[in-house]
């Protein structure tokens, strides 16, 4: 894989591709023809046109279960054949969703259902993606730019932990063609929220809007015994509290079930495997939850335009 | 830098492991605090370099959090967790005015701050010193790996969960391991199993065979292999979710002295003594 320089300027600053470390580097064409700016967002814009909703899935925290969640919210919407789902994966170093979708390099999942992920780029399973930043967002911008992504209800975001190169692209890239908002998922431990909360603070700064929190591996449900236990006890008061304190909604909570590990790893919905777990139920009544949003923020915009 | 003019602050430590992982998510904070505390209970001192500067989770976990961190005339001084100074940590958590605020940073100014972190903190004599990184094979790592690489660390501990969602990512890092010239000491495979408080049934959470996966995979050694004997119905070899364990983390208290009956206390402590078993003898 190929290095951009160590001083590397950023792409996006006035002295992109034209500073003395940009001497050799394999941007250096892309970034002087000052096309880091205006020209993508621009095409980025018209191709997101025929894109109805835009969901980023976030969380400052690792592990907290975003691709589980992103590949659900998009088994979910696509039960619906009538509502044509895209699910892009922009976690470039960790690509899990081809993974969890059950695809070996196959875009579509259903007929309504496609996936773009670096995952279907790389040639082994063994490939590291070892890229710094300026080339991850270059991807980014690429995935948004040039996939013909087509007339699309939902396009799900599904991005890496942390607030960083990733983050700040794809909101960028897409301020300009409108993001419905943002789901951020965490789990009840103090370790998670307090990432959380500067996930939140993230969309703030950057004015994205916050669809709400999920909470997830809130509470194990023993197959043997059917007793409950805290595996990750709230000792802070769970994302509960955390969304009292920040005015965020919280979404739902959904339970740990071993079963969604197992169905993950062989890439099927858990829906189908576990209809009546408590943990499906919930996660149905989240996406309704978020669909309500959409739908509402739609009509707004609808009746802006026409007033 | 004049790295050759001046030996510089890490020319007192004498072994430095990093805690890696391709995934988020899978413990490598906690296995980096655990380790630092194991080998600190065995006699060593130890300090731990927390290079997440997205999601700085250690501070929290030792209960040092709001620590103010001094400048010397070496540069920084670490946070001393003891009055005995056998334990000390750096991390940006300290660096942090609002601990809410996201360090919102593109690469090129997250490497600057891991050089500085790396070359700056005044260590002092150390026997180990435990790097616990982000998720991913970006920037950090790479920034960590060249700021390190004088210093020729002992190696990388690699931590999974048992999922093949996460071997997926984690055999990806063992690639980059191979590509820095990072040497592999081991797997760790983490949140194994979860025995019900009110039946004792072992519960598989985050399924199986994660990390016999992976060692195989690769040719490293799976650490928890032979620890003896494994936890009472749970798969041996790995360690378990334990609420203990999550809860002092979350108090920012010490497992390892506290709770040594504990499902995940054999896994760690057996961790911690094969690294001392692999740490080569260093003369006096």
């Amino acid at each position: 894989m190929e290095e951009v320089p160590h001083d590397c300027p950023g792409a996006d600053s006035a002295q992109a591709g034209r500073g003395a470390s940009c001497q050799g580097c394999p941007n250096q064409r892309l970034c002087a023809s000052g096309a880091g700016a205006t020209p993508d967002t621009e095409e980025i814009k018209e191709k997101m046109k025929t894109v109805k909703h835009k969901i980023l899935v976030l969380s400052g925290k690792g592990g907290v279960g975003k691709s589980t969640f992103s590949a659900h919210l998009a088994h979910g919407l696509a039960e619906d054949e009538n509502t044509q789902i895209a699910l892009l994966d922009i976690d470039i170093c960790g690509p899990s969703i081809p993974k969890i979708m059950g695809l070996e390099g196959e875009q579509y999942v259903e007929d309504n259902l496609g996936v773009m992920s670096v995952g279907f780029l790389l040639s082994s399973p063994d490939d590291a993606v070892i890229w710094r930043g300026p080339k991850k967002n270059g991807m980014i911008k690429q995935f948004l730019r040039d996939v013909d992504w087509g007339e699309v209800d939902y396009l799900i975001v599904d991005t890496p932990p942390g607030t960083s190169d990733e983050h700040l692209s794809v909101v960028r890239y897409l301020a300009t063609a409108h993001i419905d908002g943002a789901v951020i998922i965490t789990t009840p431990q103090e370790v998670s929220l307090q990432d959380v909360r500067k996930e939140i603070n993230f969309c703030r700064k950057v004015k994205l809007p916050i669809i709400g929190v999920v909470e997830n591996m809130s509470g194990f449900i023993c197959p043997k015994c059917k007793k409950e236990s805290q595996i990750f006890p709230p000792t802070t008061g769970g994302a509960e509290l955390m969304c009292q304190d920040l005015e965020v909604p919280l979404l739902g909570r959904v339970p740990l079930d071993p079963l969604i590990g197992k169905n993950c790893d062989k890439g099927q919905s858990f829906f189908i495997d576990a209809p009546d777990s408590p943990a499906t139920l919930a996660y149905r009544s989240i996406i309704q939850r978020i669909q309500e949003f959409c739908n509402l923020h739609q009509s707004k915009e609808e009746n802006l335009i026409s007033s | 830098m004049e790295a050759a003019a001046e030996p510089g602050n890490l020319a007192g430590v004498r072994h430095i492991i990093l805690v890696l992982s391709g995934k988020g998510g899978v413990g490598k904070s906690t296995i980096s605090t655990e380790l630092a505390l194991a080998l600190r209970h065995a006699g060593k001192k130890v300090g731990i370099l927390d290079v997440d500067l997205c999601g700085p989770s250690i501070p929290r976990m030792l209960g040092a959090q709001g620590r103010a961190v001094h400048q010397c005339d070496r540069g920084w001084a670490p946070v001393f967790l003891d009055r005995e100074q056998s334990i000390s940590l750096m991390s940006v958590g300290f660096l942090l005015e609002k601990p809410d605020e996201a360090v919102v940073w593109r690469g090129p100014k997250k490497n600057a701050l891991i050089k500085q972190f790396v070359s700056d903190v005044a260590w002092g004599e150390l026997d180990y010193l435990v790097v616990d990184t982000p998720p991913g094979t970006s920037d950090e790592h790479m920034a960590t790996i060249e700021a390190l690489r004088p210093y020729q660390p002992l190696g990388a501990l690699v931590v999974t969960t048992p999922q093949a969602v996460s071997v997926g990512d984690v055999r990806r890092e063992l690639t980059f391991c191979r590509k820095t010239g990072l040497r592999v000491m081991g797997i760790v495979e983490n949140m194994s199993g979860f025995t019900c408080p009110h039946c004792t049934e072992c519960t598989s959470v985050f399924s199986r065979g994660g990390g016999e996966e992976l060692a195989q995979l690769a040719g490293v050694p799976f650490l928890g292999a032979d620890m003896a004997p494994p936890p009472p119905l749970c798969p041996a070899g790995s360690v378990p979710l334990d609420p203990a364990l999550m809860r002092t983390l979350e108090e920012g208290h010490d497992f390892i002295q506290e709770f040594p009956g504990s499902p995940a206390f054999a896994a760690l402590t057996s961790i911690a003594q094969k690294i001392l078993d692999a740490t080569p003898a260093c003369l006096p």
